[in-house]
């Protein structure tokens, strides 16, 4: 028995199942699972008490078993003018956000991979390094640098560009300012990854053939870097839709964006049902462009 | 273009810096050059633990995100078929992208429904380690993933036909091969457990404040000198280790090449003396 354990032990595949299994549990318990709690409680209701939502499975006195599924809450999201105005601001923000980002993204990118080998090092760390740094306190930077009384305004005004301060902190514009310079650096790194590996005798040969520089890169360079576009404004676009600091600290209460509904439900009002709700739905907007992502995910692993 | 690209990151840095040395308390007025706002951050006790909280969540997070991680990208990497790696692939690319609201109300109701079922965990440093590892573990198996994609398996296939066990195999081949990868995984874990606020205030309890969740609740009231100066501490000890760690790297990439120009002058020798 203890020899057949060793031997066990010892086995190729006792080895594989280990490496698969540990951190497939950990994801099954601490990713996937809690996706069915929030569906649960997304078909409960609000009660006052402690969790403060309805219990979904109920068991009568002779054990008979009663399941309450309440979609109130959807019916609610659904019905009222807030949440739906605020789902789509958030998709406007994040789609305008992303194209910002592209095309500051695309031609640094550009810029890092045409330049010489040490340049391109420092260039990269650059480009990472604000990256490492806190993202709380760069999106912070920017209130200073908006406010009525701030760097930018206080500029304008000495130069006497103007005379009144320009309204920017808590706008619209504030916001997207803050999600593009915080979410620019995972445009370029795709991008750059992308460009770079581009057979440069393709542009080499179209410019022979007398095509010109802007027909070059519409129907080459454009074609050619499509997987690092994708990548990039997914990258930008999913978590910019749910985000929270940026529309806290740079919109207030001026910029609906559901990621600070949805925290406000949850940790001000205490509705975990609604809260829930509202996640849900984030996620089934969100779920195609995730899955596209993955996709493309599986796809580079595999062409490395 | 480049020039303005990278004005555009680097300017707002560059006035968090400058404000710290502001000796006036309204951040956009120049008062004269002082450090008093650093004097009072080193002597306040609330950052202080703060800091420490943060620290140990984001050694321990790194460790078990990177210990996970690489499991999960070696099995991603070397094992062609198991049963769900579908799911398990979806499950490590997920967390990469998800919203952090989303992530944060999940586990808080993971967390709640398991203390009242087993009375555990409680909210505080284990939930928000917890949390942390989950969508570390995912950027650790993709870094991980990616680096053995790019290494031939034969080595390890020689090791195992020369009769070596699997978990020497894992032990001596296949970890040295990933240690690169291993240690930019576990940096990357511990500055994404330093940097996260959202998933860290929905996991956490009474009494444990991390470091974000300290500065978010001392901006949410407006500009703060002594914010300025904490940022400027971290802005320089990443700048130093970012500048260390393209330094040792670069310095690998050099001896890497020059090995291979001796492997290859001697290989040529080699052919010469045959000739």
């Amino acid at each position: 028995m203890l020899y057949r354990f060793r031997q066990f032990l010892e086995s190729a595949r006792a080895w594989q199942s280990a490496i698969v299994a540990v951190p497939y549990f950990w994801l099954l318990l601490f990713f996937l699972i809690p996706f069915f709690l929030v569906l649960k409680i997304s078909l409960a209701e609000y009660i006052v008490a402690s969790p403060p939502f309805s219990k979904l499975i109920q068991f009568g006195e002779e054990g008979q078993m009663y399941i309450t599924l309440i979609f109130d809450n959807f019916v609610f999201l659904w019905e009222d003018d807030l949440y739906y105005k605020t789902y789509l601001n958030s998709l406007r923000i994040s789609i305008i956000s992303t194209i910002l980002c592209l095309l500051i993204g695309y031609p640094i990118a550009y810029g890092i991979a045409r330049s010489t080998p040490t340049v391109k090092k420092i260039l990269l760390l650059m480009v990472i390094l604000p990256f490492w740094t806190s993202f709380l306190l760069r999106v912070y930077a920017w209130i200073g640098l908006l406010a009525d009384q701030g760097t930018i305004n206080d500029l304008l005004i000495g130069l006497g560009i103007i005379d009144q301060p320009i309204k920017m902190l808590y706008t619209d514009f504030a916001v997207l300012v803050g999600i593009v310079y915080t979410y620019v650096p995972f445009m370029i790194l795709p991008l750059f990854a992308n460009i770079e590996r581009l057979d440069l005798t393709v542009h080499e040969a179209a410019a022979d053939l007398g095509a010109k520089p802007f027909t070059i890169f519409r129907t080459i360079t454009i074609p050619l870097t499509m997987p690092g576009i994708i990548a990039g404004s997914l990258l930008v676009f999913i978590p910019a839709t749910g985000e929270f600091v940026i529309p806290d600290l740079l919109g207030g209460g001026n910029v609906l964006m559901i990621g600070r509904v949805l925290y406000s439900e949850f940790n001000l009002n205490q509705d975990w049902p609604v809260a829930s709700t509202v996640a849900i739905v984030l996620l089934l907007l969100l779920v195609i462009p995730m899955m596209l992502y993955q996709h493309y995910q599986a796809k580079e692993a595999e062409a490395e | 273009m480049l020039c303005l690209g990278f004005a555009f990151l680097y300017i707002p840095m560059f006035l968090l810096i400058f404000y710290s040395f502001n000796a006036s308390r309204f951040v956009p007025v120049w008062g004269g050059f002082s450090i008093k706002w650093y004097i009072t951050l080193f002597q306040s006790e609330e950052v202080w633990n703060a800091v420490i909280l943060s620290l140990e969540i984001a050694i321990m997070n790194a460790t078990f995100a990177t210990l996970l991680g690489a499991m999960a990208g070696i099995a991603m990497a070397r094992i062609r078929r198991f049963r769900g790696r579908v799911l398990f692939s979806g499950m490590i690319s997920a967390p990469l992208v998800m919203p952090e609201v989303i992530t944060g109300l999940s586990l808080l109701l993971l967390f709640i429904t398991m203390s009242e079922l087993i009375g555990w965990p409680t909210r505080g440093i284990t939930t928000i380690t917890i949390a942390h590892i989950t969508f570390s573990l995912a950027y650790v198996a993709v870094i991980v993933q990616s680096r053995l994609v790019g290494i031939d398996e034969s080595l390890e296939e020689a090791a195992q036909d020369l009769g070596a066990r699997p978990y020497r195999v894992l032990i001596d081949i296949t970890v040295p091969l990933i240690a690169p990868a291993l240690v930019a995984g576990w940096l990357l874990a511990f500055t994404l457990s330093l940097d996260d606020l959202v998933i860290a205030s929905f996991v956490s309890g009474p009494g444990s404040n991390t470091l974000p969740m300290l500065i978010y609740s001392r901006v949410k009231l407006g500009l703060k000198p002594d914010v300025n100066a904490l940022a400027t501490i971290i802005i320089l000890i990443v700048t130093i280790g970012v500048i260390i760690a393209g330094w040792i790297l670069s310095r690998q990439e050099k001896q890497r090449l020059l090995d291979q120009q001796m492997a290859d002058s001697e290989k040529y020798d080699f052919s010469e003396s045959i000739r």
